[in-house]
Order: structure tokens, then C-alpha cells, then sequence
């Protein structure tokens, strides 16, 4: 592969995947108001295109169009810079994340993602943790009390999270022995006895435990209910976002649901197998089935997420700090230490 | 008993704390109440509610109505309660007139009152679980609250500002399947309270939000002249429908739920099995509901039957009087309460013998209750204070009247 070919082939695989995250983004959120409508007795969007399935696009048009207000009390640049933050951020992890095999196209061989790096998921969870910079950013340079509190919930919040999240995943690390999220995948490929796959959940010493850890850990990652306090909209009428509008705010909310999105993705990868499942047929079908377990993987997670939101209610501050540190944090550490004694032993 | 701070001054203690404006445009103050929060990174250190925001006069309007003219009034003091409110000032006219309302109506009053409560606690338990972020239970309930709304559309022809009661009866029979109708929604609502349960009573996050948060004792409670289940929560047995009986609550059988605790989930808890109590009143009142008139015997108050009105002299001329200069009431003031929704909800009518009320005062429950909100919340978390304001279920409506 000359160089001309390799960056024709990077820019190209950018382009799709930021074009895929992008329009996951857009169908998430209609998949979110579709499916919280109907547990709660509603229809969600039917008005524009069939099943409402043109409501994104609309959304989308809508933000653009709306004022773009800049209060005055703020400190501008930071202000401008928070939100563009939180979306760079969430979007650049996507980079680093396999959704296949490899693939032959025009003679090239690649493989699915943007660039296989060996410390990806090292290099994964560092920007996703920056992604707190845009969030305590705004609530600050917004100048206004609603938002410092909601900034100040959710830079806590989120640090507290990141340190049970990421432990949670060295249980998989310890039996994979690597960072490479391919490498990672690969080692789940197969079944026992040809029924149960080998995915790390169902391994000796068994992930599940990492794995629940991981799934709540997520949700407070994400800013998701229960885990909502950032933006707990009965109690701090929006939180960091309370001074945003237009694209400002909807750049926070797409950098929410594509954080949504990463973080599925990596609890696919890790936990459940990636893109393995059975494949069979033509070339073409072999090539693109294993792109679709790991897509149905992905929706599995984000319809908990969705479910959990139309069913639970939110933590209360201090709760949610106590369970983190008090009780996830205890947790992953044990599973930490349990996986790696299991190892050793027998080794 | 709390000591009742003044307005924080805008400036509090510079290093340590600050004010947070809480309304009166917030998304968890029901309405447009204004709370200022003295903070201290999260905990409130002081708190004190505003109101006024909400002001319409009603009170004022009155003296310029006809006594009959008064009822559409107070509809709009507490829009979730419509027909509690109809109720209580009809009943305190009807004492300074001396009035005597045959059993079909008194029952009506009560089975549609029971309606109302529990109308009103849906309103309540769906936002109360919206503050604290469980947002489904909020459209499950307005799901239920939308069959009582059709039960008073079709009993008075409007869905909220019902004005159903009249000085003397009921404005109109009820339709003739209307209590086919009503049998059926009993039928069907305890299994939806259930539902609810599923939701709240069972799930420990939400016990975790409530229970033991915002303690409210008895004597504050008293001391700060708390009624309804906010008081019945901190365990103060004392309900006016079983201890002034008034309408025909006398001959009905019910329990009236108290809590010791005194905590949100104590506040909540009492609400949810008064919709059962309420449920079964409701049932007892179509299973003895009498035959008779709807009206009392007194042409000079209430207006001829349609029918009369077109054929007989004498009803004709009464409904012209009534309609053109209204009807005297003999002089004197009587305070009348009955158990609403919220509390003690009490009218305190003064008569100068004239055709319009000297004044009507209203004796809200709300604004007492709202009243328990410092002795609650202070020392405690701002997430804290959403979850007091919900349970004290206040409408902004009565409290500013």
C-alpha cells in the first residue's frame, strides 16, 4: 500500500465513521422518544416521515435555526470552547473502536475501524475522561448558579465514576493480557461445547461481576438516570447546560448520546465478544454479518439505557457519591483482585 | 417549634454561602412559587418560600357577585380540586340560610368529592414522582386522571372548573349512565394503584430519596397549623371528614390512613392509601346511593326546574328574581372546612343581609402546609428541598387566591 492509497483510505474511513456515529447519534435519540413513549403510554414521533423516522432531521434543522444566545455575564471564550469540547472529544474516541473483521475493498486490506492502535482502549478511556473538561468548563464560564452546581456535580461525578469504571475492566485485561481491543475481541471467538460462546462474562473467573460494574459505572459516566444529577431538570432546572442554546446545546446533547454510544460499543468489546457470532453465506454476507452482531450488540445496550431511563428515579447527590465510592469502587477492586489470584493459581 | 427566619438578605455571608433563587420559573416549584435558598455548596442553610406571584383577587371578586355567582369563583382557587372548593363554600352558605339538601345530593356531593381526591392525589403522586426523576408514573397517572376528568365532563359538562354543586343541591341529575360509569372506573383503579406501587413503594432508590427525608415532627406540625396528610404523616390522627362530619360522611365507612414517621415516604404512603379509602367510599356511595331530589325545597334559592320554569307563573317569576338580583341571606358569618385534597380547606362567609357575601375568606390549607418547609428542609440537600416541595402537594392557586 502506497502512501497515496493509505491516505486516501483513512480519509475515507473517517468520513464513514464520523458519518455512522453521527447519524447512530440522531437515531438514538429517536429511538430514545419512540421507546420511552411507548413504556409510557404515548407514541413518541409519528408527524414527520413514517414512524416519525424523519423527527432527527427536523430536530437537527430546528437547532440550527434557533437564536444562538450568548449571555452576557459569561466568560466567552471558555463559554464557546466547553461545548466544543464535550463533542471533540466524544467523537474522537470513536476512532480507536473496531467494528469488525478485516475487509478486502479495491484491492486494499483494512481492518474496521479507523486506526488499530495497541493501547486503544488505554488511549479510549483517557479522552473519554477529558470529555469532563467541556462539561465543568460550562458550568463555570456560564457564570450563573444553576450551572456551577450542575459543572460541579458533574466534575465530581464523573471523576468519581471514571475510577470504578475503569477498574472494572482490568478483570478482562488480566485474562486477555492485552490493550489491543482486537486482540481483546479475538480471544472471545468460539463457543464451549458449541452452545455457550466464549465471551468474558461467561468465562473462568467469570466478568460478570466487572461487567455489572462496568454497566452502571457507564450510566454515571454518561449522565444518564438514574445517575441524571448534572442535569437533574426538577432540581437544577438544566445544570451545566442551563445557559446554552441552538447548536451550543445541541452539541452537548449529541456529545451526550455519542458518549452513550462509545461506551456500548466498549462494553461489547469487552464484555460480550465484539462482532463474533455466526457467520455463513456468500463473501459479501460473511463481511458484513459480523458488523451486524456487533450493531445488535450496541442496540441491546442503548435500549437498557433507554429502558432504565423510563423506569427508575434519580439519586440524590451524596447517595450517589457513597455508592460509587463506597460500594462500586470496593467492588471492582475485589473482582480486581479475585481474577488475578484465580490467574495465578493457575498458571 | 422553628423559628421563623426573615428574607436572607441578598448578600448573605459572603466566603461561605449563597443565595439560590429557586422560582419562581422553575421546573419543580408547582406553579410559581418562589423559594430562596440560603446554600452552602449544596446544603441549605436557610430557606424561605415567597408567594404572592399567583394573586387573582378572588377573594375580593366575591363581595361583588351574587351569593350564586360566587360558585364558578371557586373553581379557580385550586384548579386540581374544583368540586371540594364548590363544595365547601355551598356548604357554609347553606348553613347561614338554613337550608336542608336531600340525601341524593349530599351522597352525589360525597361520591364526586371522593373523585376529586382522588383526581387531585393523581396530579400530586405524578409530579411528586417527576421532582424526584421517575418520570413514567407522572403520564400513568394523567393515563387514570383522564377517566375522572371524562366522569365530571359528564356529570357537569366541563372537564376541571366543574361548578357542579349549587346553594341547596346539585345543579343538575347526573346522566343516566353516569354511574355505570363510575362503578366501572372503582373497578379498575385499584389495580392501577398497584401499578404505581410496582414503580415507587418497591424500588429502593426511590425509598432511598424519601424515606427519612424532610422529617417533619407533630408539634411542628401543629404549632404550624399543618392539616391534611401532611399532618396525618407525622402522626396526628385527625381528619375532618370522620371528626366534623359534614354531607353524609357519617354514614360512611373508611379508615383514615396515619404515619408516625413524618418523612416524605410517610407523606407519600398516607396519599396512596387514601386513593384506596377514597376508592371505597366511592363504592359504598353508589351501592347506598338514595332515590329523591337532587334540590332542596326552597323556591326563593333554587332555581325551578327547567320543565316549571316554561309552565308554571309563580317558578317563572323566582327564576327571574334569582337570576336579576340574586337572593338575600340573613345576616351573620359561619366558618365551614372540609377535608380537600391538601388539608382544611375552610370558607368564612359574612352576610350583611344582602344579596352579595359582605367577604369570603378562604382558609387555605396550602398555605399552612407550605408553611412547614423551613422546619424541613433546613440542613438538608437541594435535591431535598424538591422532594419536600412535592410532598407537601401545595397549589399555588389556593395559596394566593
Amino acid at each position: 500500500m502506497n502512501i497515496t492509497q493509505f491516505i486516501l483510505v483513512a480519509v475515507v474511513k473517517i468520513v464513514l465513521a464520523i458519518w455512522l456515529l453521527l447519524t447512530a447519534v440522531a437515531y438514538t435519540v429517536w429511538l430514545e422518544r419512540k421507546l420511552v413513549g411507548h413504556i409510557q403510554n404515548r407514541w413518541g414521533p409519528t408527524r414527520v416521515g413514517p414512524f416519525g423516522l424523519l423527527q432527527p432531521l427536523a430536530d437537527g434543522m430546528k437547532f440550527i435555526f434557533k437564536e444562538d444566545l450568548t449571555p452576557p455575564h459569561v466568560n466567552k471564550p471558555l463559554y464557546i470552547a466547553a461545548p466544543m469540547i464535550s463533542l471533540v472529544f466524544a467523537l474522537t474516541s470513536i476512532a480507536l473502536i473496531p467494528v469488525g473483521g478485516w475487509v478486502r475493498v479495491a484491492g486494499v486490506n483494512t481492518p474496521l475501524e479507523i486506526t488499530e492502535v495497541n493501547m486503544g482502549l488505554l488511549i479510549i478511556l483517557g479522552i473519554t475522561s477529558l470529555g469532563v473538561y467541556g462539561v465543568a468548563l460550562a458550568g463555570w464560564s456560564s457564570n450563573s448558579k444553576y450551572s456551577l452546581l450542575g459543572g460541579l456535580r458533574a466534575s465530581a461525578q464523573m471523576v468519581s465514576y471514571e475510577v470504578a469504571l475503569g477498574l472494572s475492566l482490568v478483570g478482562v485485561l488480566i485474562l486477555a493480557g492485552s490493550f489491543n481491543l482486537r486482540e481483546i475481541v479475538d480471544a472471545q471467538s468460539g463457543t464451549f461445547w458449541g452452545v455457550i460462546p466464549r465471551w468474558y462474562i461467561f468465562r473462568w473467573p467469570p466478568q460478570i461481576v466487572g461487567f455489572l460494574i462496568y454497566l452502571t459505572a457507564a450510566y454515571a459516566e454518561t449522565n444518564r438516570l438514574p445517575f441524571d444529577l448534572p442535569e437533574a431538570e426538577t432540581e437544577l432546572v438544566a445544570g451545566y447546560h442551563t445557559e446554552y442554546s441552538s447548536m451550543k446545546f445541541a452539541m452537548f446533547f449529541m456529545a451526550e448520546y455519542a458518549n452513550m454510544i462509545t461506551v456500548a460499543c466498549l462494553a461489547s468489546l469487552l464484555f460480550l465478544g465484539g462482532w463474533h457470532g455466526p457467520v455463513a453465506g456468500p463473501a459479501i454476507v460473511r463481511a458484513v454479518l459480523p458488523v451486524f452482531w456487533f450493531g445488535l450488540r450496541v442496540f441491546g445496550f442503548l435500549f437498557l439505557y433507554i429502558w432504565v431511563r423510563g423506569t427508575l428515579p434519580r439519586f440524590r447527590y451524596d447517595q450517589l457519591m457513597a455508592f460509587g465510592w463506597k460500594f462500586l469502587l470496593p467492588l471492582a477492586i475485589a473482582n480486581v483482585i479475585v481474577t488475578a489470584l484465580i490467574v495465578a493459581l493457575r498458571s | 417549634m422553628p423559628q421563623l427566619t426573615p428574607i436572607p438578605s441578598l448578600d448573605a455571608d459572603q466566603d461561605r454561602t449563597m443565595i439560590l433563587n429557586m422560582g419562581p420559573q422553575h421546573p419543580s416549584t408547582h406553579g410559581v412559587l418562589r423559594v430562596i435558598l440560603e446554600i452552602d455548596g449544596e446544603t441549605v442553610v436557610r430557606i424561605m418560600p415567597e408567594i404572592g406571584y399567583l394573586h387573582t383577587g378572588i377573594e375580593k371578586t366575591c363581595e361583588a357577585k351574587f351569593y350564586q355567582q360566587v360558585v364558578p369563583l371557586t373553581d379557580r382557587i385550586d384548579y386540581l380540586c374544583p368540586l371540594t372548593n364548590n363544595l365547601c363554600y355551598c356548604l357554609a352558605v347553606e348553613k347561614l340560610l338554613g337550608l336542608e339538601i336531600p340525601p341524593k345530593a349530599e351522597w352525589v356531593r360525597v361520591l364526586l368529592n371522593e373523585l376529586t381526591r382522588i383526581n387531585s392525589h393523581l396530579v400530586w403522586l405524578g409530579t411528586h414522582a417527576l421532582d424526584i426523576g421517575a418520570m413514567t408514573v407522572f403520564l400513568y397517572c394523567f393515563r387514570e386522571r383522564e377517566d375522572i376528568l371524562r366522569l365530571f365532563e359528564a356529570v357537569s359538562g366541563q372537564r376541571m372548573m366543574t361548578s357542579y354543586f349549587r346553594i341547596g343541591g346539585l345543579a343538575l341529575e347526573p346522566p343516566l349512565d353516569f354511574f355505570a360509569r363510575v362503578r366501572d372506573f372503582v373497578r379498575r383503579f385499584p389495580a392501577k394503584i398497584d401499578e404505581y406501587e410496582n414503580l415507587l413503594t418497591a424500588n429502593p432508590i426511590w425509598l432511598m430519596r424519601t424515606k427519612g427525608v424532610a422529617r417533619l415532627t407533630a408539634e411542628d406540625a401543629l404549632a404550624l397549623g399543618a392539616s391534611g396528610p401532611t399532618l396525618r404523616a407525622s402522626g396526628v390522627d385527625f381528619d375532618l371528614r370522620r371528626d366534623l362530619p359534614y354531607c353524609a360522611y357519617d354514614k360512611f365507612r373508611f379508615a383514615v390512613p396515619v404515619a408516625e414517621e413524618g418523612d416524605v415516604f410517610a407523606r407519600y404512603i398516607c396519599r396512596v392509601r387514601e386513593l384506596r379509602e377514597s376508592t371505597r367510599i366511592v363504592e359504598q356511595a353508589l351501592a347506598g346511593m338514595p332515590e329523591g331530589a337532587i334540590k332542596a325545597e326552597a323556591p326563593k334559592v333554587v332555581l325551578p326546574d327547567r320543565e316549571k320554569m316554561k309552565t308554571q307563573m309563580e317558578a317563572m317569576i323566582y327564576h327571574f328574581k334569582i337570576i336579576t338580583e340574586g337572593f338575600s341571606v340573613p345576616a351573620g358569618e359561619v366558618y365551614q372546612a372540609v377535608e380537600s385534597p391538601r388539608g382544611e380547606m375552610g370558607y368564612y362567609v359574612v352576610s350583611d343581609g344582602t344579596a352579595k357575601p359582605y367577604r369570603v375568606h378562604m382558609r387555605s390549607a396550602c398555605l399552612a402546609n407550605l408553611q412547614t418547609l423551613p422546619a424541613m428542609c433546613e440542613g438538608r440537600l437541594i435535591a431535598d428541598v424538591v422532594a419536600a416541595i412535592g410532598s407537601i402537594d401545595i397549589v399555588l392557586g389556593e395559596i394566593d387566591r
